[in-house]
C-alpha cells in the first residue's frame, strides 16, 4: 500500500511528540536525579507545542476529512476535539506528578517519557479509520499504561494495580481483536468505510453479529462499563495517584472516540441494532458504578467507582445514533467530565504525603478550617460531578439526558436522573468531612504552585462553561463525525 | 480437503481455551500463555480469511499482532517478576490486598 510522502504532514503533531519522548529518554540516562524536574517541564512545553502543531494538518488540506496513509490516519474536526482535550489531561498529569514524582524514590525521566508515548497512542487512536490502525495505537497506549500503573514498583498495592490491569486489558485486546478478524472475514476489508459498505449489503451475517458484540466488549473494557468494570476501583487505587487521574480521564477520552468511529462509521449504517447492547450496559454501568461508590472509605476508589457511574452516563450519547444531538451530548459530557475528574484528583494528590498516605475519605476532615479556599473548590468539583447547576457537570448531563429522551430512551433517563441523586450521598460525604467533621490534627496539607495551578484551571473551566455553557456546545457541535 | 471452516472452527476452539485459561487459572504465567492463545487464534482466523479471499491485508495484520504481542509479553514478564520479588508468588489470588 502505497502512500505519498506528502501524507507524512498530516502525523507532524504525532511524529514531534514520539521524538521529543524518545528524545527525553535518552537525556534521562545522563541528567542527574536532583535535575529530572527540568524533564518534567520539557514534557509538559512538547505537549503545549503539539497543541499548536495539531493546527498544522488543517492547514495543509483543503477540504475536511483529509484520510492517509492508504486509508488508516484520518484528520478532521471531530479528531482535533478529542486531541486537544486529551493533551490538556496529560499536561495536567505533569503538573500534578511534579512534586510526587520528584520526592518519590523511583526515577522520573521514564515517567515522563511513557506518559507522552501513551499520550501520542491516544492521538493515534482517534483520528484511527482503520483497524491496524486503531489496534497498533491502543496498544501502544495501552502497554505504556501497564508500566506506568506499577511504576512505584516497590510498593504492592501499586504492581497488583498493573498485573490486574495487565491482564484485564490483554484479555480485552484478546477479545476486541478477535471481534475485529471476525468482522474482517465478513467484511472482507479493513477500513471503517468498507465495513460500512459490506455490513449494508448483508447486516443480519452471524460473523457479523458476533464480531459486533465482541468489538462492543472489548471496548467496554476499555471505558470501564459494566459487566467489564471489575478491573477500574483496584487500578485507580494502586496506581499512583497523578496516574490513576489520567487513566480516569485520558484513556477513556480516546476509547469514546474510537468507540463513535466504530459504530458510527463502520457498524451503524449497516445496522443500528448495537444500541440495544449499548442501553444495556449503560443501565448496569450507571447502577454498578454508583452504588458501589457507597461503601468506599478511600478516595481514588470512590472516585474510581464514580467514573465507572459516569461511564453509564456517558454511553447514553451513543443511543442517539442517526440524530444530531447524540454525539455532540456525549463530547460535551466528555469535556465537562475531565475538567471535573482531573480537578477532583488533584486535590487528592495535594492532600498526599507520602505512599498512599491521605486517601481516605478521613484525610479530608477539617479541610475547610485549615483551606478555605481549597474546600470550596474540591466542593465545586463534587457539585459538578454530583451535576449540580451552576457548573459544567449540570450542562453535560441535560444534554445527555434530554438527548436519551428524544431517542426514545425515556427509562434510561430516568435512571439516571435517579442514579444522579444516589451520587449525592458518597461525594456529600466528602463535604461533610470538609465542612462539619472537626480534624485538623491529623491533617497533612501541602501547597504547591504547579498542583494548584492545574486545580485552578479545572475550577475556572468547571464554573466557566457552566454559567456559558455556548463556546463548548458549539465548538462540540462543530466537530461531528462525517 | 480442509476448508476454511475447520481453520475458523479451531480458532474458535483455540480462542474459547484461551478465555477459559484466563478466567479460571490463577497463576500469572498461566494467564500469560492463555493470551497468547487468544491471540493465536485471532492471527489464525486473520490468516485463513486472507488467504480465502486473496486480500494480503489480513497478514499484514497478523504480522503486527505477533509484533505487539511480543512487546506485550515482555511487559507482562516484567510486570510477574516484580510481583514475585514482592510477593514470592506468581499467583493472582495473592495480589489481593485491594478489595471491595
Amino acid at each position: 500500500m502505497p502512500f505519498p510522502v506528502s501524507d507524512l504532514i498530516l502525523i507532524v503533531p504525532e511524529l514531534f511528540l514520539t521524538a521529543v519522548a524518545l528524545g527525553l529518554l535518552i537525556y534521562a540516562t545522563v541528567v542527574s536525579r536532583e535535575k529530572e524536574g527540568a524533564i518534567a517541564w520539557m514534557a509538559l512545553a512538547a505537549l503545549v507545542l503539539t497543541g499548536v502543531l495539531l493546527f498544522v494538518p488543517f492547514s495543509s488540506v483543503t477540504s475536511l476529512p483529509q484520510i492517509g496513509f492508504a486509508g488508516m490516519f484520518a484528520v478532521d474536526k471531530f479528531s482535533l476535539f478529542f486531541k486537544i482535550l486529551i493533551l490538556a489531561a496529560a499536561a495536567v498529569t505533569i503538573l500534578f506528578s511534579l512534586r510526587f514524582i520528584g520526592s518519590s524514590p523511583y526515577p522520573g525521566g521514564e515517567y515522563y517519557c511513557l506518559i507522552l508515548l501513551t499520550t501520542v497512542g491516544m492521538l493515534f487512536m482517534v483520528s484511527g479509520v482503520h483497524l491496524v490502525s486503531i489496534y497498533i495505537a491502543l496498544e501502544l497506549m495501552a502497554l505504556s499504561q501497564y508500566v506506568l500503573a506499577g511504576y512505584f514498583k516497590q510498593e504492592t498495592k501499586s504492581i497488583e494495580a498493573a498485573a490486574k490491569y495487565f491482564v484485564l486489558g490483554a484479555f480485552s485486546s484478546g477479545v476486541l481483536l478477535y471481534g475485529l478478524s471476525l468482522v474482517y472475514g465478513a467484511a472482507r476489508t479493513l477500513t471503517l468505510t468498507g465495513v460500512a459498505q459490506a455490513l449494508a449489503a448483508s447486516p443480519k451475517a452471524p460473523l457479523f453479529i458476533l464480531g459486533i458484540i465482541l468489538v462492543a466488549c472489548g471496548l467496554f473494557f476499555k471505558i470501564a462499563s459494566a459487566p467489564f468494570h471489575v478491573w477500574a476501583p483496584d487500578v485507580y487505587e494502586g496506581a499512583p495517584t497523578p496516574i490513576a487521574a489520567f487513566f480516569a480521564v485520558g484513556p477513556k477520552l480516546a476509547a469514546y472516540a474510537i468507540f463513535a468511529r466504530i459504530f458510527y462509521s463502520g457498524f451503524g449504517p449497516g445496522s443500528a441494532d448495537w444500541t440495544v447492547i449499548v442501553a444495556a450496559s449503560a443501565a448496569l454501568t450507571m447502577v454498578v458504578g454508583n452504588v458501589g461508590a457507597l461503601m468506599q472509605e478511600n478516595v481514588k476508589r470512590l472516585l474510581g467507582y464514580s467514573s465507572i457511574g459516569h461511564a453509564g452516563y456517558a454511553l447514553m450519547g451513543f443511543l442517539g445514533y442517526g440524530t444530531d444531538f447524540g454525539l455532540p451530548a456525549l463530547m460535551i459530557y466528555l469535556a465537562s467530565y475531565a475538567l471535573m475528574t482531573l480537578g477532583a484528583f488533584g486535590l487528592v494528590v495535594m492532600l498526599e504525603t507520602k505512599g498512599y498516605a491521605g486517601e481516605s475519605v478521613d484525610d479530608f476532615n477539617g479541610l475547610a478550617r485549615k483551606n478555605p479556599t481549597a474546600a470550596a473548590a474540591m466542593l465545586v468539583f463534587l457539585l459538578s460531578l454530583t451535576g449540580i447547576p451552576p457548573t459544567v457537570g449540570f450542562i453535560g448531563k441535560y444534554y445527555l439526558f434530554t438527548s436519551a429522551m428524544k431517542a426514545g430512551w425515556f427509562w434510561l433517563a430516568l435512571l439516571g436522573v435517579l442514579m444522579s441523586a444516589v451520587s449525592l450521598f458518597y461525594y456529600f460525604r466528602i463535604v461533610r468531612a470538609m465542612y462539619l467533621v472537626d480534624g485538623e490534627g491529623e491533617l497533612r496539607w501541602k501547597e504547591e504552585p504547579a498542583v494548584s495551578a492545574a486545580v485552578i484551571a479545572c475550577l475556572a473551566g468547571t464554573l466557566l462553561f457552566g454559567i456559558l455553557p455556548q463556546p463548548l456546545v458549539s465548538w462540540a457541535k462543530a466537530c461531528l463525525l462525517n | 480437503m480442509i476448508t476454511l471452516t475447520h481453520y475458523v472452527g479451531l480458532s474458535f476452539l483455540l480462542f474459547s481455551i484461551g478465555v477459559t485459561g484466563v478466567l479460571i487459572r490463577r497463576n500469572l504465567l498461566t494467564v500469560l500463555m492463555s493470551i497468547e492463545l487468544m491471540l493465536n487464534a485471532v492471527n489464525l482466523n486473520l490468516i485463513a480469511f486472507s488467504r480465502q479471499l486473496g486480500d494480503l491485508n489480513g497478514h499484514l495484520f497478523a504480522i503486527f499482532i505477533i509484533t505487539v504481542a511480543a512487546g506485550e509479553a515482555a511487559i507482562g514478564l516484567a510486570i510477574i517478576v516484580s510481583l514475585y520479588r514482592l510477593k514470592g508468588s506468581v499467583n493472582l489470588d495473592d495480589a489481593a490486598e485491594m478489595k471491595g
